[in-house]
């Protein structure tokens, strides 16, 4: 375990990230702290170590949402909606693949509507779609899932806010430090500048990390377009000089 | 053609990908049977610790509370704990005794609370020959969070150590440091950890950065 307690990551950039208090996001204003955060200016084993999912059972389609639910097992098909492949690498700071860390990812379907209890959306559930992936990355760290394009979905923010279409993404990375949940967009989206969730970050570059691409050369003929997302989780920094502590 | 990363902060270094809300149907990624969608093979959740877990065993629940005194139903949690001898098991297998990972899901059924079913993790020791003292790392994520909140659970029965303990003790306020005590009940199977998250306002908890 010493080796890593001498682990380092780029301390995490706060400015960057959205801030916890962001009024144009309404639900924002009563769940954010006040109160400063308390910075560890040593972080421990207990920041610097985290799960490791190469042990979870998975199904064969629990990374092809085209496949993995039925509402009716006899009777319902394949979901509606723009068949797409949602595929990247996940990767630090520093470029280097992080290999086998457990990827997550949930989304609305065709409609803009989620298979879940609460919400209640007019359009409609589709009985082929469930909504839900996981995956562990390879060795140079590609994950892939197999979907289709979820729909955009209006919801009560202002009046007459709507969400751009996105997949929600789930990433563990090396460590609990690294751990990062964010959003996938898709490039050309006019409602991406308009939604107040996006307008949480204050830096455009910022908002074109979530921007997944189209990738024509990996989209297959007479099937599926294909889109590329990279997710980028803190880098590693190599520890050069030991400190005697 | 854009992304990684948009622009470099410097030479090859990457920015992070933004983070983003979880949203309020994060239980359908993350805790299906929350959403009402069927469970898949094996799914992470709030069972840490199994039958054959070394240790105290233990029921540890809470609310997370927003600034307006109002319960958060519809926050998401993760754990991070040492086992009962302070070592972490960081190889997830839920065919082992005990797993240092878990999740857990505030529920409208069980009106906004959360629990976990862990052991009594031990201190955990640190190269430079200190020990930190019980605790359990977490990760609270909820519609409304745009970056998940960091905090530790420490016990209120453990005063030496929470004494002794330099991340406790890296916390300026003595008042604040309270926010991070999680108080003893008798539970229905034994020992029960209540831990309320309070985001915001009077008694607002500690969270870390790191």
């Amino acid at each position: 375990m010493s080796d890593i307690e001498n682990r380092r990551f780029v301390p995490r950039d706060r400015n960057w990230h959205p801030a916890a208090h962001t009024p144009g996001y309404k639900t924002s204003a009563a769940r954010s702290p006040r109160q400063s955060l308390v910075s560890l200016q040593t972080p421990t084993l207990s920041e610097l170590s985290g799960p490791d999912f190469r042990h979870l059972h998975m199904g064969p389609h629990d990374n092809d949402l085209l496949l993995n639910f039925r509402e009716d097992p006899q009777r319902s098909g394949l979901p509606i909606g723009e068949r797409i492949i949602m595929h990247g690498r996940v990767i630090d700071q520093f470029g280097k693949p992080v290999p086998h860390t457990l990827v997550e990812m949930w989304q609305a379907n065709a409609g803009g509507r989620y298979r879940h209890k609460k919400d209640q959306y007019l359009a409609p559930l589709d009985p082929g779609f469930g909504g839900v992936g996981r995956c562990l990355t390879d060795e140079q760290g590609w994950y892939r899932f197999r979907t289709i394009k979820p729909g955009p979905y209006p919801w009560p923010n202002d009046v007459n806010s709507w969400r751009p279409a996105h997949i929600h993404v789930s990433v563990m990375g090396p460590a609990i430090s690294t751990r990062l949940i964010t959003q996938m967009y898709f490039e050309g989206d006019p409602l991406i500048p308009l939604c107040p969730i996006v307008q949480t970050l204050r830096d455009p570059e910022a908002v074109a990390t979530m921007v997944g691409r189209l990738d024509m050369a990996h989209s297959r003929t007479m099937d599926c377009l294909t889109w590329r997302f990279d997710l980028v989780v803190r880098g590693e920094l190599q520890t050069w000089f030991e400190n005697q502590r | 053609m854009q992304q990684p990363n948009a622009q470099p902060m410097a030479d090859g270094v990457l920015r992070e990908t933004a983070s983003q809300t979880a949203g309020p149907y994060v239980h359908i990624g993350l805790a299906l049977d929350i959403a009402g969608l069927p469970p898949r093979e094996q799914e992470v959740w709030n069972r840490m610790a199994g039958d054959e877990a070394q240790g105290e065993r233990i029921e540890v629940v809470g609310r997370v509370i927003d600034g307006n005194g109002d319960t958060v139903r519809d926050a998401l949690l993760e754990a991070w704990q040492a086992d009962a001898n302070g070592e972490y098991q960081p190889r997830f297998d839920l065919d082992a005794p005990f797993n240092s990972f878990g999740r857990t899901a505030a529920t409208v059924e069980n009106d906004g609370e959360w629990q976990f079913l862990t052991v009594k993790p031990g201190a955990v020791a640190l190269a430079n020959g200190r020990q930190m003292a019980p605790h359990i790392s977490l990760m609270v994520f909820a519609r409304g969070i745009n970056i998940h909140l960091n905090t530790r659970l420490y016990f209120e029965d453990e005063d030496d150590a929470n004494a002794g303990c330099p991340i406790f003790n890296a916390i300026e306020s003595p008042t604040r440091r309270q926010t991070l005590l999680a108080r003893r009940e008798e539970g229905d199977n034994g020992p029960r950890y209540r831990f309320d998250i309070r985001l915001q306002g009077e008694g607002e908890t500690v969270f870390f950065d790191f």
